[in-house]
């Protein structure tokens, strides 16, 4: 038992020596981690900046039809919550519990909001059938499961599928814009459910009192997680919503 | 350097039992022993898929398998020994048992998270199980479209297969995170970057890699089930897609990944080559650099993949180019290793003869890797056997062959036991030649025109056939040996494990890096009190310091 005389602060784990390193080394370990989701979101906007370049029109002919107004709020709502997200931090630094908790709780509050407003969006997408590739337009089957085509071989898309009916986009490239659409607000969406599974966790050890002056790296490190994918939107939302 | 040898205080960290005592570990030794068990079986297991593979081709008819389970097992082959093999042969299972005792820390940063990679570890390898019980794939290791996303009988075996890889993949990404945490953060007070032994610098060039090129793969394969389950489009030409563009994707994340599966090669190398000769490393800041620098370069350069897809002419010549400076640090090496050999007092124990093969064979690999990045000849050469001798050599000359030597180096360490030598090197030579044989015989294949992944080569002119039968025979014979090597080096590695087998001294090779300080097998916690660093990892007490400067 010879190694493990000294005095350890119970939130020290025994492999570390000092408070210190074990905030050091885990700091850089967060810092690994969210280079690889920059890296993760990087094959995402690779993919968009592809097609963009391959079909310039329909990129904006397409995000004609994405709400800039539910965007925009979701923007403000984020942005929103980074600052409730950062006092938060700053409460636990300071050794302030209640601070701590109420900022918490208003942080997951806006992050829900996110998702609400979220659901309505898409809502509305799956609506007009504005929906990756096959399911642009909800084409019709035959019972063998084949596309219909019509006269000139292409899909016949169902009758409420207004948009797409319409014939003011081409058909392919759009489904591929909208696959790029749901996939991108979809892996950023999934992040801010595990961000709010995450500020729970939190919250909830905050009110058991974990958090202290002296530590307080779990806070820290989601809120660096949460200012990610907030940063990962401030990207998304005008290459998808604004650009024309 | 202070510290413990003796066993006194604790116990080993083997000595514990129960099955709870390894299923719930955050002993990094543990966790890396686990991982040992796991990849050696799936070796074993992608080993017999490759002698069906040969023994498939040693007639020119398709009379073993039809051609599509020849495309089956070739498949699982590739797929196994790539992602449930080499990548975690080195890092997860070789460097999670070294790394901290090698920095002289008690553990890796994150334990949890460690343990946590390994369960990951286990669930994408179902995946890829399952996938062989939902019909298996057949679009090869690569996953390429159009193969992946066209119809198929065995869709769900893809997208079972490709969800495996992607959950390996994270498995992969928290290993990284770990040990760039501790290699940054946990050395042993006096321990400075240029103290660290030169597998700690490879485990990091990985480690980098792993962390930043395995989110792209993890991308591109969900895009890639996104594709099969939704239609997406975006690989598949007939809905506007681009199938070149997964290649893009696929190899931006598989070149680099290539030096995942080689730099930890290099790092166990330098251990062997200096601690069996008695001298220091020659350029040890070259070559911890330049596992940098191919991890760097190694980034730009995956276009070489794409040279006859379709790819711009402008963007194949540079990728050619860039190609060719991996070539520079990859060199480096080799001419560190060879002069670190040059007045060494060699001895030629199992693990420095893996060394002296590895320079071998690794140099035939970089070598005919530069063929490959020429654009002219590749046209010829592409997707021909040129191509698989090539990477057999770098991946199977280089790697598993320094894991194997790594391996018989840092047994005695793991488990405390010591195999039997002279069948050991014995085994090394039936491996070396087997391995020779197997692939080299594969160059004149490829430089003929043989191309892989074929099942039969019977529809060929009369005396192109028989070439090829020559070479193919030869070739499958050699894997023959090879796998007798193999079998033989499980076998006593095994034995040794047996109630009586001979007990290894503490430090059979004299090494003095840090994780010969402990004891052996090492404690639970690594160290008795913390171990200070007090001299660079290959000041052997038989250098000759009298005509040295002191600094
Ligand atoms: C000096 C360094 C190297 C050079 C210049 C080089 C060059 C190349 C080139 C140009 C190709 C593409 C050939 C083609 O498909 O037509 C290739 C294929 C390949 N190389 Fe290397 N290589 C080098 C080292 C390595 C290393 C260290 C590894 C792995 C440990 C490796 C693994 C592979 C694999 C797996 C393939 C084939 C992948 C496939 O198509 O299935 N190479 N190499
Ligand atoms: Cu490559």
């Amino acid at each position: 038992m010879s190694s493990h005389d000294h005095a350890h602060p119970e939130y020290v784990q025994h492999h570390f020596h000092t408070a210190a390193e074990q905030r050091a080394a885990s700091k850089f370990g967060m810092w690994a981690f969210i280079a690889q989701e920059i890296l993760f979101f990087a094959g995402l906007f690779m993919a968009y900046a592809a097609f963009r370049f391959f079909y310039p029109e329909t990129f904006v002919a397409a995000h004609e039809h994405l709400s800039w107004k539910m965007g925009g709020v979701n923007t403000i709502v984020l942005i929103t919550s980074s600052l409730t997200m950062a006092l938060a931090v700053r409460a636990a630094q300071t050794g302030n519990q209640k601070q701590l908790s109420i900022q918490l709780l208003l942080t997951i509050v806006f992050a829900c909001c996110f998702l609400v407003v979220k659901y309505f969006e898409y809502s509305a997408k799956v609506h007009h059938c504005l929906l990756p590739g096959d399911y642009y337009g909800l084409p019709l089957k035959d019972d063998a499961g084949n596309f219909k085509l019509d006269a000139i071989g292409n899909r016949i898309f169902s009758d409420h599928c207004d948009i797409p009916k319409s014939g003011q986009m081409d058909a392919k490239s759009a489904g591929i814009f909208f696959g790029v659409y749901f996939i991108m607000t979809g892996m950023h969406g999934l992040h801010v459910l595990v961000g709010i599974g995450l500020l729970a966790w939190i919250w909830l050890r905050a009110r058991k009192g974990h958090f202290h002056p002296k530590y307080f790296s779990p806070v820290e490190y989601v809120g660096l997680y949460w200012h990610l994918v907030d940063l990962i939107w401030i990207f998304l939302f005008p290459l998808l919503y604004l650009v024309k | 350097m202070s510290g413990s040898y003796g066993n006194e205080g604790e116990q080993s960290y083997l000595s514990r039992k129960g099955f709870l005592t390894w299923a719930l570990t955050l002993d990094h030794k543990r966790i890396g022993l686990m991982y040992l068990g796991a990849v050696l079986f799936f070796f074993l297991i992608g080993g017999i898929m490759a002698l069906l593979v040969r023994t498939e081709l040693l007639t020119a008819e398709g009379d073993l398998f039809s051609g599509d389970n020849y495309n089956k097992i070739y498949t699982l082959h590739g797929a196994i020994m790539v992602f449930v093999f080499i990548i975690p042969s080195v890092p997860a299972a070789l460097g999670n048992f070294l790394l901290p005792l090698m920095l002289g820390a008690k553990d890796v940063a994150f334990p949890r998270l460690n343990l946590a990679s390994w369960y990951i570890y286990l669930l994408g390898s179902a995946f890829l199980i399952f996938s062989v019980l939902a019909g298996s794939i057949d679009t090869g290791w690569t996953f390429y479209t159009p193969y992946s996303i066209g119809p198929s009988d065995n869709g769900n075996a893809i997208i079972a297969a490709t969800l495996g890889v992607f959950i390996l993949g994270f498995s992969s990404i928290l290993t990284g995170v770990n040990f760039i945490s501790t290699i940054h953060k946990m050395r042993a007070p006096g321990m400075k970057w240029m103290d660290m032994p030169l597998m700690i610098w490879a485990l990091y060039a990985t480690s980098v890699i792993q962390v930043l090129a395995t989110p792209v793969l993890a991308i591109t394969l969900l895009l890639l089930v996104f594709e099969r389950l939704l239609g997406f489009g975006i690989f598949n030409p007939a809905l506007g897609g681009d199938p070149v563009l997964y290649q893009h994707f696929f190899w931006f994340y598989s070149h680099p990944a290539v030096y995942i599966m080689i730099l930890p090669g290099f790092g166990i190398v330098s251990e062997l080559l200096t601690v069996h000769s008695r001298k220091r490393i020659f350029g040890y800041k070259a070559i911890a650099f330049s596992s940098v620098a191919i991890a760097v370069i190694g980034f730009l350069v995956w276009g070489h993949h794409m040279f006859v897809s379709g790819q711009s002419e402008l963007s194949s010549t540079i990728f050619s180019g860039i190609t060719f400076a991996v070539a520079i640090p990859t060199a480096i090496k080799v001419f560190g290793w060879v002069a670190t050999l040059y007045k060494g007092s060699i001895r030629f124990t199992t693990p420095m003869l893996y060394g002296l093969y590895f320079i071998f064979t690794f140099t035939i690999g970089g070598l005919t890797g530069l063929p490959l990045a020429t654009l002219a000849s590749d046209v010829h050469l592409h997707d021909t056997y040129y191509v698989v001798a090539h990477f057999h050599y770098v991946m199977m000359g280089g790697l598993v062959i320094a894991f194997i030597g790594g391996l018989h180096h840092w047994w005695p360490k793991m488990t405390g036991r010591m195999y039997n030598i002279k069948l050991a090197a014995f085994a090394s030579v039936l491996v070396f030649i087997g391995f020779n044989l197997t692939f080299f015989s594969q160059f004149f294949l490829g430089s003929q025109g043989m191309p892989r992944r074929y099942h039969a080569y019977d529809r060929v002119s009369e005396s192109l056939q028989g070439t090829y039968k020559f070479w193919h025979q030869m070739s499958t014979s050699g894997s023959y040996i090879l796998a007798i090597g193999l079998f033989i080096t499980l076998g006593y590695l095994l034995a040794s494990l047996r109630k009586g087998g001979t007990r290894s001294p503490h430090n059979p090779w004299g090494g003095v890096s840090m994780e010969w300080l402990t004891a052996t097998p090492p404690i639970e916690h690594n160290f008795e009190g913390q171990p200070v660093c007090t001299h660079g990892p290959y000041e052997f007490p038989e250098i000759d310091k009298s005509a040295q400067d002191k600094h």
